[in-house]
């Protein structure tokens, strides 16, 4: 019962934070609400037996992705951007966009069931705990995704240096 | 213990407010922003997936996931940085140079 609580506060609050943060028409206010609700998405982690995954959501999400966001918006300077409206005159066309794909996507993701086909009980992770547990798998069975994904993050710096610079005349 | 389709639809309703976002929205860091919301579902997903399957892969996807999102938003707001330089404006609907 108390897990239903718990989780039925979260489920709320989590769907309540992301239509605020689409809908706010200062972009400073759609960060702050992301930040909280990245902070919830890190304790349904939690709930879920991912402490590892929790600590990465919060120092990588909140610590440096929404922190680089809010960098950029204060180098911006978007003060007469706040007076015009916020939605595209398109926007009707999106939602017809979004009911559509959300009825091919329920369809497809509810007509499969799956089994329990894997063989790692939660007891197995909470015995080491869970940072030892996605270390051994992701250093001995997933080591060559691992190296790419330090690859496409050296791309995405130099990528990152090479398109914000200034000509250097 | 909350059933796994429960995850699922909370999942799934975030999924679809990120991508109304990405839709409708004319500036361009809100719609980066939407992108951050709907892999963030997907996450949530994994992990629902992996804890009640019982497979510690959706973790490790998680992870990586995380990674790509990292560097897709620094090349992300380094565009955003560019357009505003070029453009002066940060709505999509700014720029039309390819339309006929």
């Amino acid at each position: 019962m108390l897990n239903q609580i718990i989780f039925g506060y979260f489920a709320v609050t989590m769907i309540s934070l992301a239509l605020i943060v689409i809908t706010r028409k200062n972009i400073m206010h759609s960060i702050v609400y992301m930040l909280i609700l990245f902070f919830h998405i890190a304790g349904l982690y939690l709930f879920l037996n991912a402490e590892f995954l929790a600590a990465i959501q919060i120092i990588v999400y909140a610590g440096a992705i929404m922190v680089l966001f809010l960098f950029v918006i204060m180098l911006l300077n978007l003060r007469e951007e706040l007076r015009k409206s916020r939605f595209a005159i398109t926007w009707p066309i999106g939602a017809i966009f979004v009911v559509l794909s959300a009825v091919m996507i329920i369809i497809s993701v509810f007509g499969n069931r799956f089994a329990n086909v894997g063989n790692v009980k939660i007891s197995d992770i909470e015995k080491v705990g869970h940072t030892v547990a996605v270390g051994k798998l992701l250093f001995v069975e997933y080591l060559f995704p691992f190296e790419v994904a330090s690859l496409i993050l050296l791309v995405a710096i130099v990528g990152a240096i090479v398109l914000a610079k200034k000509e250097i005349k | 213990m909350v059933s796994l389709d429960w995850y699922v639809v909370l999942s799934l309703i975030i999924f679809f407010i990120g991508m109304f976002g990405f839709l409708s929205r004319r500036n361009i860091i809100m719609m980066l922003i939407s992108i951050e919301l709907m892999l963030n579902a997907v996450n949530i997903s994994f992990v629902a997936y992996s804890h009640y399957i019982g497979d510690m892969a959706g973790h490790i996807m998680v992870f990586l996931i995380i990674a790509v999102a990292a560097s897709e938003a620094a090349i992300g707001l380094a565009l955003v940085i560019l357009m505003v330089r070029n453009k002066e404006t940060i709505f999509v609907d700014g720029l039309k140079e390819l339309k006929w």
